[in-house]
C-alpha cells in the first residue's frame, strides 16, 4: 500500500533542547492515527512538522510525494492539501463564519466566490452550524468555533487532516459535538492525524494508536493491541492514569 | 437630644433642601462677582468675604452627603462630585474657576473684541482685534497663490469634498472605484490643476502656495504615502531575512532619532547639493517626502505593536490553509493588526498635521507661518495673540474632526468582533 505520509530519522531540536529523536512514521491513504503521550512529550511538534509550522532540522519528511524542504512553493502546495485543527480554534475573528471558510478557496484555491461559499455552506451543514454562518467567530461557543474551524480546513478538499488536541480547549460538554463531527469525517475515508487525550474516541476510530515520550515514538501498535496489551512499561504506566 | 446629628435619611427634609441653599448661596456670590463686579457678602470683614462662598458650598456639600438618600439624582451627585469632603473641596473649586474664568474670556473673544473695519486703528475695543483675520484671511488660506487663480485651489477642494461626500452614498462595489479615483487619481490631478503649467493654465511656483491649503496638501500627501511605506517597513522589521530586517530596522532608527527641522532644513538645503549639476527637484517635493519618510518611521512602530499583539495562532492558521506570505498579511494580519492600532495611527497623523507648521525653516509658509509673517506686518504690530489663536482654533477643529472620525471607524469596526 502506497504511502501519504513518511517521516524518515526526523530529529528537531529547539535550541540545545531535542524534542524529536529518530521519528520514523508512515501513513497510508484512509488511515486514522491517534497519538498520546503526556505534555511535552513533542505530540504537537511531531504533527506541525508534517505541515511545516514547525522546521526538522534533520531526516526527510515526504507529504503525498512531495519532500518538505526550503522550497516555499511546495510548502504552500502541501499546506493547501493538509487541514489543521488547533486546540485554540484560530478562526479569524474580524471575518464571518462563511467568510472564514471560503476565504482560502478563494485565496488560495482561485475559486469564484460564489463556488466558494457553497463549498463553505456544504461544510458547515456537515458539521451543522450552517445556521451561523453570518455570525463573528466571538459569538459563538467554543464547540461551535471548532466545529467552524474543522469546516474552514475542509473547504480546502484536504487529502490528510491535522488534529492538534483539539478538544482540549473545551468544557465539557462540548466535547462530544466536536468527536462526533471528527468521527463521521473519519467513517468518510478521511486521513487522520489526531493528537488527543479522548481514549473513547481514539478505541473507536484509530486504526493505530502512538505513544510518545520524551520525543521519541515508544509505541506503535493496532488500537486494540494498544489499549488490551501494551508492551512497554511507559505505556502502560500512561494508560493506567488516564483510563 | 442631639443637636448636631450626622445628615441622613431620617432628616433628608431638612438638610437638603438647608444644603442646597448654601451650595446655590455660594454659586451665586461667585457669580455675581464675576459677571457684575459686584460684591454680596461685602458687609462682611474683607478676608471671611474672600472665603465665604468656601465656606458656605463646603457646608451646604456636607449636609446634603447622604448616602442611599432613595432621591436618584442626589445619589448621582454625591457620587460622582461629593463623595467625601476632599471631593466636595475640589467640585467647588473646579466650579469657582469655570465661573471666574468666563467673563474675562467672552470678553476678550466677543464683548470687548473688534469686528468691523479695515486696519489696525479700528480696533479702539480692550478686547480681540478680530479685523486683523478678516483682513489677512485671503492670505491665511491661500498664501501668496494669485488672487485670480485661487478659483483653482477651490475647485480641487470641491472636487475633494464633492468626491468623498459623494462616497458615502453609493454601493460598496462602486466605493472602490471612489477610493481609488482618491488615492491613485485626484492627488496627482490636484497638483496639476494648483500648479498649472498646462491646459491652458497658468504656472504657480510652489513658493507662492501658502496657508491652510498648504496645510491641507501637506498633510493630505504626507498621510496618503506615509501608511503604506510605514506598513511595509513595520512588515520589514519583521521580516526573517536579516537585508531588509535590518534595513528597515536601520530606516525607522534614523529617522525616528532626527529631529523633524533637521530633517527639513537638509531636504531643503543640503540635499541640493548632492544632486548632479542641473537636476532640479522642486523644494515643495522634497520636504513632502522628508516629511513623509519622517512620520513613515513612526508610523512602521505603530503598525508593528498592532503585529506583535495579534496571537500567534492568526499565522498559523493563515499558513496552514496555504496561504503565502503576502496574503496572509493582506488578508488575516493587517487587517486585524491595524484596528487594534487605530487609536495610534490616528495620534501618528494628528501629529504629523500639527508637525506642519514646521516647514517655516526652509520659507514654506502654511496656517502659522502665513500668521506669524502677518503679524511682523509694520501696519499689524502686535497681532500675535488673535492670529494664534485663529491657527489653534482651525487647527484643533481639523485635529478634532480626524480624531472623531478615527473614533467612529473603531466603533463601527468593533462591532464585527
Amino acid at each position: 500500500m502506497s504511502k501519504i505520509i513518511e517521516l524518515k530519522n526526523v530529529n528537531k531540536w529547539f535550541d540545545k533542547f531535542q524534542v524529536l529523536k529518530d521519528i520514523d512514521l508512515e501513513v497510508a491513504p484512509q488511515e486514522k492515527i491517534v497519538i498520546c503521550g503526556p505534555s511535552g512529550s513533542g505530540k504537537s511538534t511531531l504533527i506541525r512538522c508534517i505541515n511545516r509550522l514547525e522546521e526538522h532540522q534533520e531526516g526527510n519528511i515526504i507529504v503525498d510525494g512531495t519532500e518538505l524542504a526550503e522550497n516555499t512553493k511546495n510548502i504552500e502546495k502541501i499546506r493547501a492539501e493538509v487541514g489543521m485543527v488547533f486546540q485554540q480554534f484560530n478562526l479569524f475573528p474580524h471575518l464571518s463564519i462563511l467568510d472564514n471558510c471560503s476565504l482560502a478557496p478563494i485565496w488560495v484555491k482561485k475559486l469564484p466566490k460564489k463556488q466558494a461559499e457553497e463549498i463553505a455552506m456544504n461544510n458547515l451543514k456537515r458539521v451543522q452550524i450552517d445556521d451561523q454562518a453570518l455570525k463573528f467567530p466571538g459569538q459563538l461557543s467554543g464547540g461551535q468555533q471548532q466545529r467552524a474551524a474543522i469546516a474552514r480546513a475542509l473547504c480546502m478538499v484536504p487529502k490528510i487532516m491535522l488534529f492538534d488536541e483539539p478538544t482540549s480547549a473545551l468544557d465539557p460538554e462540548m466535547i462530544k459535538e466536536v468527536l462526533d463531527v471528527m468521527v463521521d469525517l473519519a467513517k468518510g475515508g478521511m486521513t487522520m492525524i489526531v493528537v488527543t487525550h479522548e481514549m473513547g474516541f481514539a478505541k473507536e476510530v484509530a486504526d493505530y494508536m502512538i505513544f510518545m515520550d520524551e520525543g521519541k515514538i515508544v509505541e506503535r501498535a493496532k488500537t486494540k493491541e494498544f489499549f488490551e496489551n501494551p508492551k512497554s512499561e511507559r505505556t502502560k504506566l500512561f494508560l493506567s492514569q488516564i483510563l | 437630644m442631639n443637636l448636631i446629628t450626622k445628615p441622613s435619611k431620617d432628616n433628608i427634609k431638612i438638610f437638603v433642601p438647608m444644603g442646597l441653599f448654601l451650595v446655590s448661596l455660594s454659586f451665586l456670590d461667585v457669580f455675581v462677582n464675576a459677571f457684575f463686579n459686584f460684591d454680596l457678602m461685602a458687609f462682611l470683614p474683607s478676608q471671611l468675604s474672600y472665603f465665604l462662598p468656601l465656606i458656605l458650598g463646603f457646608i451646604g456639600f456636607y449636609l446634603i452627603r447622604i448616602e442611599f438618600s432613595g432621591v436618584r439624582p442626589l445619589d448621582i451627585l454625591n457620587k460622582n462630585i461629593n463623595s467625601n469632603n476632599f471631593n466636595a473641596l475640589l467640585t467647588l473649586f473646579t466650579i469657582f474657576i469655570i465661573i471666574k474664568s468666563i467673563p474675562p474670556m467672552l470678553d476678550w473673544f466677543i464683548l470687548e473684541a473688534n469686528f468691523v473695519g479695515n486696519s489696525k486703528d479700528d480696533c479702539t475695543g480692550d478686547g480681540a482685534c478680530w479685523v486683523f483675520i478678516k483682513v489677512w484671511f485671503n492670505r491665511f488660506m491661500y498664501g501668496l497663490y494669485p488672487d485670480a487663480e485661487q478659483w483653482r485651489i477651490n475647485t480641487a477642494f470641491l472636487i475633494l469634498f464633492a468626491v468623498v461626500g459623494v462616497s458615502f452614498f453609493v454601493s460598496e462595489k462602486l466605493k472602490k472605484y471612489f477610493i481609488l479615483f482618491l488615492v491613485f487619481v485626484f492627488p496627482f490631478l490636484g497638483i496639476k490643476l494648483i500648479s498649472g503649467g498646462s491646459f491652458g493654465l497658468e504656472y504657480v511656483e510652489s513658493a507662492a502656495w501658502g496657508g491652510l491649503s498648504l496645510t491641507f496638501i501637506i498633510s493630505a500627501f504626507a498621510i496618503l504615502f506615509c501608511f503604506p511605506i510605514g506598513v511595509i517597513l513595520a512588515l520589514g522589521r519583521r521580516s526573517s531575512l536579516p537585508a531588509i530586517k535590518y534595513i528597515s530596522i536601520g530606516f525607522i532608527e534614523l529617522w525616528r532619532g532626527v529631529p523633524l527641522i533637521t530633517v527639513l532644513f537638509m531636504s531643503a538645503v543640503m540635499f541640493p547639493m548632492f544632486l548632479p549639476d542641473g537636476t532640479f527637484i522642486d523644494k515643495l517635493i522634497r520636504v513632502l517626502i522628508a516629511i513623509t519618510l519622517f512620520e513613515a518611521a513612526y508610523m512602521a512602530e505603530v503598525v508593528r505593536g498592532g503585529l506583535q499583539a495579534l496571537p500567534k495562532g492568526q499565522y498559523e492558521a493563515a499558513k496552514s490553509l496555504g496561504m503565502g506570505y503576502w496574503r496572509m498579511n493582506a488578508l488575516i494580519i493587517l487587517p486585524q493588526a491595524l484596528k487594534l492600532v487605530i487609536p495610534g495611527i490616528a495620534n501618528t497623523l494628528l501629529a504629523l498635521v500639527k508637525d506642519t507648521p514646521l516647514i517655516f525653516v526652509v520659507g514654506l509658509m502654511e496656517l502659522a507661518g502665513m500668521i506669524g509673517l502677518a503679524k511682523t506686518n509694520p501696519k499689524w504690530l502686535g497681532m500675535a495673540m488673535e492670529g494664534y489663536v485663529f491657527a489653534g482654533l482651525v487647527f484643533w477643529v481639523i485635529c478634532y474632526a480626524m480624531s472623531r472620525y478615527s473614533q467612529n471607524l473603531e466603533k463601527k469596526l468593533s462591532t464585527e468582533r
